[in-house]
């Protein structure tokens, strides 16, 4: 592999690593740049005097007498109890990913292992619903929840969330399953399992990268959702991203903007955790899709 | 599998994507061509010795209710919500035609128009955001190939984060950044020593602001996918090439990028189906007076204590009509290889 043609120049060195030190920078700094400042004063995180101030936290030290303050965590944590959209946050993501990986790995099972026409055009349908904008769907949903009054609960947006994650979970699911020979299943079969049996006792066992993957996914989707949570979620059932939204309603007016820096960082950090451990599955999940669609 | 299997393994993710998915389409159709019915007015003439009779209007109660009752869906008014001022505008667009003279003048009166704004900034986005990301990822891809080994996991972990985060968090970062006193907008001000230069002030730099984002968010994914089509690459070929007598950004054009084909079809599907539904990061932005998306024009109806499902609705069945008609060609070639297939 270490042939002539991975030997490069020195100025095209040069560009390559410049490149992605830029991409480096471009991709991380933001992050690392408000973690730094939320633990500032607003007047250092937005400074008009001078920049520097956001490093070095002068009106921080002027106030508080440390560069660092957790002001902006306490006021958001506690004074406006953001801790409980985090719990919502994960009792919601922990019950999508769950719903959505069992109910999908049946369907997207099913679809691996058939070879008539409507598996075909299943996926096809699946594929037009993932192209739904969400939000298109909220306006059919309001009506009836109104109506059951099912509206503001979080059963409610657990169960929207699953079926909107359901086409991508079956893509990713289905095209997991093909890469596990459908011997393994006939020859359970064969022994005397029923479908089910195959399913649960032979395939589930390989299957647990595939599922792994397929629910960080799910999670993320869960997690990240904005146009759904806000829509169909009462005050106190918020998630976080809500939320954070909901901050800057009110304290772009009062002024306390630290609140919402905080809880930005807060909600970042789960994420970072996540990549952290995760980053081959992600990679792996991404790359799954293209190979095979 | 037997169809009997099949149909009941497969059940509960079609019931859910039934329920979840396929009547609120339906449903939102339905809304898309009813209006809710208006209270019924009478007239009730109250005399009053000494002072006479006034005519009074009152919300007649019972036939209201009665009327709500008995048509549940509300009033049938066929097309016209969609033809209204709020959205297709038929009527100011018609009057526009006749009486401006020039191109100009009636581009400008669409882009008055709130829906025609905001599928101008739609598209913009899509069309401007999904090459830009195809090209931006390819060359990070290129570019973090030829990096050393232990160099690359560091840059995958920090490139997967822009992607990975929460959309709306994620264009609040930037926010904050490029705010007149934060650290990009600073260094913009001094850049181009204009120490009133706001981004949030022009509607030019706002679109700008959120075409940067939108390439900033989706340019992890691109690259990911790239390199990982970058790991297969036919090297027999490109020393053949080389040996050929090919330059660099020959062997690139001629055989990497044929190979990476298939996957830019792939992350433009994608990306065209993420990016028409740009959102998020005109409320993070908080850019609503400057640009605004059919999405968010969906969501700016459903919320606040006017909930108004009738134009919400229409919105929606529009969006999804674009959202076909960008998949189509894929759908039709999709459908042509199958039927090669079999």
């Amino acid at each position: 592999m270490s042939s002539r043609a991975r030997k490069q120049p020195l100025g095209l060195q040069i560009l390559i690593y410049g490149f992605a030190g830029l991409w480096l920078i471009m991709a991380a700094f933001p992050f690392l740049w408000t973690a730094w400042g939320s633990f500032k004063v607003e007047l250092d995180f937005f400074s008009i005097a001078d920049w520097t101030y956001a490093l070095t936290g002068e009106r921080t030290k002027a106030e508080y007498g440390s560069p660092f303050t957790d002001a902006g965590y306490k006021g958001a944590w506690i004074q406006e109890s953001f801790y409980r959209n985090v719990i919502n946050t994960f009792i919601i993501c922990f019950f999508v990913v769950c719903t959505s990986l069992t109910i999908g790995t049946l369907g997207g099972y099913a679809l691996s292992r058939s070879n008539y026409r409507y598996t075909f055009i299943l996926l096809i349908t699946a594929l037009i619903f993932r192209a739904m904008p969400p939000i298109t769907l909220v306006a059919g949903y309001m009506l009836p929840f109104f109506q059951w009054n099912v509206w503001g609960l979080m059963p409610t947006t657990i169960i929207v969330l699953v079926a909107i994650n359901q086409p991508f979970t079956l893509w990713m699911l289905h095209s997991f399953f093909q890469n596990i020979p459908k011997e393994l299943d006939e020859s359970a079969k064969v022994d005397g399992c029923t479908q089910f049996q195959a399913f649960r006792h032979v395939i589930i066992p390989v299957m647990w990268p595939g599922v792994i993957t397929t629910g960080l996914f799910s999670f993320l989707l869960a997690y990240n959702d904005f146009a759904v949570t806000a829509m169909l979620l009462s005050e106190e059932n918020r998630t976080m991203v809500p939320q954070v939204a909901a901050f800057l309603g009110t304290t772009y007016t009062e002024g306390n903007i630290m609140f919402a820096v905080a809880s930005v960082v807060s909600a970042t950090a789960p994420l970072f955790i996540l990549v952290m451990f995760f980053q081959r599955q992600i990679v792996s999940g991404l790359t799954q899709g293209a190979v095979k669609g | 599998m037997r169809h009997s299997t099949f149909f009941w393994f497969f059940l509960p993710t079609a019931a859910a994507m039934l329920l979840f998915i396929a009547f609120p389409i339906l449903s939102v159709v339905m809304q898309s061509i009813y209006a809710p019915h208006s209270a019924v007015l009478i007239e009730v003439e109250t005399c009053t010795p000494l002072v006479g009779c006034t005519m009074e209007t009152t919300v007649d109660q019972e036939a209201t209710a009665a009327l709500r009752a008995s048509e549940p869906l509300g009033r049938f008014v066929g097309l016209d919500i969609f033809f209204d001022r709020g959205h297709l505008a038929v009527s100011e667009v018609a009057g526009m035609w006749r009486d401006t003279a020039t191109w100009s003048g009636f581009v400008e009166g669409l882009s008055n128009l709130p829906f025609y704004r905001a599928m101008a900034f739609t598209l913009t986005f899509t069309f401007v955001v999904t090459p830009a990301v195809i090209i931006f990822g390819l060359l990070i891809a290129l570019a973090v190939n030829s990096l050393h080994a232990w160099l690359k996991g560091l840059v995958i972990f920090f490139s997967l984060l822009p992607f990975v985060v929460t959309p709306l968090i994620g264009a609040l970062v930037l926010f904050w950044m490029i705010d007149s006193r934060g650290i990009l907008g600073t260094a913009l001000q001094w850049l181009v020593s204009d120490p009133d230069l706001s981004l949030k002030a022009s509607t030019g730099l706002m679109w700008i602001s959120l075409i940067v984002y939108g390439i900033w968010h989706a340019a992890p994914f691109a690259f990911v996918i790239f390199y990982a089509g970058l790991q297969t690459l036919p090297m027999d070929q490109i020393e053949a090439a080389e040996i050929d007598g090919a330059t660099r950004l020959q062997r690139i054009r001629y055989v990497v990028i044929p190979h990476l084909m298939p996957l830019v079809t792939f992350v433009a599907l994608i990306q065209l189906m993420d990016n028409f539904r740009v959102f998020e990061p005109i409320v993070g932005f908080n850019a609503a007076a400057h640009a605004t998306s059919i999405s968010w024009f969906i969501f700016n109806d459903l919320g606040g204590e006017t909930r108004q499902l009738s134009s919400a609705s229409a919105s929606s069945v529009l969006t999804i009509i674009g959202v076909s008609i960008l998949l189509l060609p894929v759908l039709v070639r999709t459908w042509n290889d199958f039927k090669g297939k079999t």
